[in-house]
């Protein structure tokens, strides 16, 4: 299989510099507002400090996918003699916690990057640096999704009929 | 829709146990913003004058600023008021932390508590749902054990608490409201908590803040982000490291302490230790501060890193900011500063003053060397500095013996002791403690800051304006090149003409006009900052700060839609700052109050403090008895007020 170039958005997360103001949390929700920064609420932020202070537990998370399902297990890690539960580093807006979801609808939420944005503004936010983009370049398999090459010959089966399609497809393999 | 703010207070009164949202008069907003300036108005309209601190129809204020919950950086102060029990004037104390915004979020301006409760309780505020609920199984328990029992109970890790410890509890006049990073300290407002029986409010809330005119707002914060960043890279030169950045005072950073160790003074705010810091002091003191310091901690949405974590082997983890770390090592005359830090825990838990108790701890020493107090009343005590201070914070958080007597601060137990007891509560304004420091040559810039001050506390007072001249003209050319925050150019000309001695020093100047000028810039910014919710630390009180009177207004008229422009701000300044000064000018407060401790300056001057405080006075539109005049509270649309004077016989038609 063909490899091709991807760039990919990423978030460096230290958590050894992070402060847990929260700064993350107001901008992040602003941004998300429509219209763009007209309401502050950091419970619909995409990106969560998980915080716990007198443990000395500051995790900022970011929204991923939803999940309908509690996970099984839920273990705690224990860093540097420091203990933190698993939940504290999941992505997921799942049933078991207020995280990731509207407070309203109770939609899921999901980190976007902030698409228009150079950077991220949780990012730029941050002024101690516990979050820091980055872009790297990944060789990534090319992909073929049947399903989406599917959708647009439907189209042309519906105008053509199936056969007509068929036999413009062979011809066009022999000629190549 | 209200902007900036959600336009609805919640009003408690314990004694019936009834809970009301009630929406607020939009028009308050326009002529006192928020924070410190409603509740003074609450206070005002409320309350006669007359009113003892612990009667239970005094409203116990927890208020947001204006700006909290907005993306402005730093917006996260709560301000508490009530009458202080200490100086009994209107108490207003301010803590930063988490509180503010997520009682914003809940969907509340303020949290206005009356009456009494039967028993104690504690208060969970979550959205729309509002609850008193029992506290009896939390009696006794400390300050952060309590915030942390009543999150688990709850089951909600994301609700913000402050609570009070035992020393709230027991009506001690030196307790504190404590919440994650911060307190409420000065004033005793912790001991009038307790005395309503409320253990604790606990708030959580997931609402929206509107912003007026997002686009505009979001573009001035990114401007005092970056500004923020620029002063974090750019350190103010030729002053010393802790007068360098922003933020409050970095103690939680710095271990170097060598300056205050040595220019503030030990013990009943005495003695000053010359040859104090020395190589290995500095040593010890350098890892025990690392050592238990776990990580540097911000309030909400702050870049600053003021606060830290400390957990001390075999005690609680607590957190630490500003100077508490020294104050009772330095009262205690120990050399240690693990001794700081560890009687520190037990003081944050029993929730109490790390200013006013360690000097009322050092004042009973005193006493007691000078034979006014007896081996008697320190029957138990242990004979060495650390066991004595730990004794001593034991009795008074309890009440027991001597301690009842001490529990009210100084003041209040020099005037029970007696027996020229009074000689030794001299650190003290407006009957309140002061910081431990005793110079040289009165400055007359603080003078008239620690004279008037209604906060009665000098870091809250201070701010902007260096506190001491340059040496050369080079750096005070320096120094004035992008001081963009001066309200007027001539306040530059001010820096360039102080000298350290000769014609043009301390205490004839700054001059007795230029020295007014500077307090008044100073005050206006606090003030701006209590009543929006802003840290001191980004605003009012470092040098050259990211927020100004240049970007208030705008600010301001973006979050909440008012129009607005400099002048109109700081007519809001004055308007809050008269009410506030008649609410203590109805009280009892004169010009006769506002005295520096005697020996905080060795070097006075009668005739030019009294010509800087009738300046002071006549510059502000005050009599010579520093009362607002009729004409004064016209102007600023208080007519209502200088009515009330003049029934009151306080104002006199002249």
């Amino acid at each position: 299989m063909s490899k091709t170039k991807k760039k990919v958005k990423t978030i460096k997360i230290d958590l050894d510099k992070c402060n847990g103001c929260r700064a993350c949390e107001v901008i992040c929700s602003a941004y998300h507002a429509n219209p763009k920064y007209s309401t502050n609420n950091p419970a619909r932020s995409r990106i969560r400090m998980i915080r716990d202070p007198i443990r000395d537990v500051y995790v900022p998370v970011y929204a991923g996918e939803y999940t309908a399902a509690e996970c099984m297990g839920r273990d705690k890690y224990i860093i540097d003699g420091k203990e933190y539960d698993e939940c504290g580093f999941c992505r997921a807006a799942c049933p078991s916690r207020d995280a990731f979801k509207e407070p309203d609808s109770g939609l899921p939420l999901k980190c976007d990057m902030c698409e228009d944005e150079e950077t991220p503004l949780c990012v730029k936010w941050c002024l101690n640096e516990a979050l820091v983009y980055e872009e790297r370049e990944e060789e990534v398999d090319e992909e073929i999704k049947h399903e989406d090459v599917e959708i647009g010959l439907k189209a042309m089966v519906d105008k053509y009929g199936l056969q007509n399609v068929i036999d413009t497809v062979t011809r066009m393999s022999q000629k190549s | 829709m209200r902007y900036s703010e959600t336009g609805f207070n919640l009003e408690i009164d314990l004694t019936r146990g009834n809970i009301e949202r009630v929406e607020t008069d939009p028009k308050l907003t326009e002529l006192h913003l928020g924070g410190l300036g409603t509740n003074t108005k609450i206070l005002w309209d409320s309350v006669s004058p007359d009113t003892d601190p612990y009667a239970p129809d005094v409203p116990l204020i927890f208020s947001t600023g204006l700006l909290c919950g907005t993306p402005a950086p730093g917006a996260n102060r709560t301000i508490i008021t009530a009458y202080s029990p200490q100086t009994l004037l209107m108490g207003y104390s301010m803590m930063g932390g988490f509180f503010a915004p997520e009682l914003k979020y809940a969907g509340y301006d303020k949290v206005i508590l009356r009456g009494k409760s039967p028993s104690l309780v504690y208060i969970w505020i979550h959205n729309d749902k509002v609850e008193i609920r029992d506290a009896s199984h939390l009696s006794g328990k400390g300050a952060v054990e309590t915030q942390e029992l009543i999150k688990k109970e709850l089951n909600e890790p994301n609700a913000h608490v402050a609570a009070i410890g035992l020393a709230g509890e027991n009506r001690v006049g030196m307790a504190s409201i404590e919440q994650g990073r911060s307190s409420a300290s000065r004033l005793g407002l912790g001991a009038v908590m307790g005395d309503k029986r409320v253990k604790a409010i606990a708030v959580r809330g997931t609402k929206d803040i509107n912003l007026a005119r997002p686009a505009e707002f979001i573009e001035l914060c990114n401007e005092v982000l970056e500004y923020i960043k620029y002063r974090n890279a750019n350190p103010v030169p030729n002053v010393m490291t802790i007068l360098q950045g922003l933020g409050s005072p970095q103690e939680m950073l710095h271990v170097d302490e060598k300056w205050h160790t040595e220019n503030f003074v030990w013990g009943n705010a005495r003695v000053r230790r010359k040859d104090f810091w020395n190589k290995e002091i500095e040593e010890r003191w350098k890892s025990v501060q690392l050592d238990v310091r776990k990580r540097l901690i911000s309030c909400y949405n702050c870049p600053m890193k003021c606060g830290a974590i400390i957990t001390v082997p075999g005690l609680s983890t607590y957190m630490m900011k500003c100077f508490t770390k020294l104050t009772y090592s330095m009262a205690a005359f120990v050399d240690d500063l693990d001794f700081g830090f560890r009687i520190a825990q037990r003081a944050t838990e029993y929730g109490v003053d790390g200013f006013s108790t360690p000097q009322t701890m050092a004042f009973a020493v005193e006493l007691r060397e000078a034979g006014i107090l007896t081996d008697a009343d320190f029957e138990g005590c242990p004979s060495d500095n650390q066991g004595m201070f730990y004794w001593l914070l034991d009795r008074i958080v309890r009440r027991e013996g001597i301690g009842d007597i001490l529990a009210d601060g100084t003041y209040w137990a020099a005037k029970k002791i007696g027996k020229g007891a009074e000689q030794f509560a001299h650190n003290n304004i407006k009957k309140h403690e002061q910081l431990p420091l005793k110079l040289g040559m009165l400055n007359p810039v603080y003078f008239l800051m620690y004279a008037t001050g209604e906060k009665i506390n000098i870091t809250q007072i201070e701010g902007q304006f260096p506190q001491s001249p340059f040496m050369t003209m080079e750096e005070r050319q320096e120094f004035v090149r992008d001081w963009i925050q001066v309200p007027d150019e001539k306040f530059k000309q001010y820096v360039l003409d102080w000298e350290p001695r000769g014609e043009r020093s301390n205490p004839y100047y700054p001059t007795v006009d230029m020295s007014v000028d500077i307090v008044d810039w100073q005050e206006m910014i606090h003030y701006f900052d209590d009543a929006l919710g802003v840290c001191a630390g980004l605003s009012s009180f470092p040098l050259k700060p990211p927020y100004h009177i240049h970007n208030y207004p705008k600010i301001i008229s973006a979050a909440t839609g008012i129009d607005m422009d400099e002048e109109g701000l700081k007519k809001i300044y004055r308007r809050n700052r008269n009410l506030l000064r008649a609410v203590n000018v109805r009280r009892g407060l004169r010009r006769a109050d506002e005295v520096p401790p005697e020996d905080h300056w060795k070097k006075r001057f009668p005739e030019l403090e009294k010509q800087l405080l009738d300046a002071y006075y006549k510059f502000k539109g005050w009599n010579m008895d520093g009362i607002p005049t009729k004409e004064t509270l016209q102007e600023l649309d208080l007519g209502y007020v200088a009515e009330d004077l003049e029934q009151r016989g306080i104002l006199k038609d002249e």
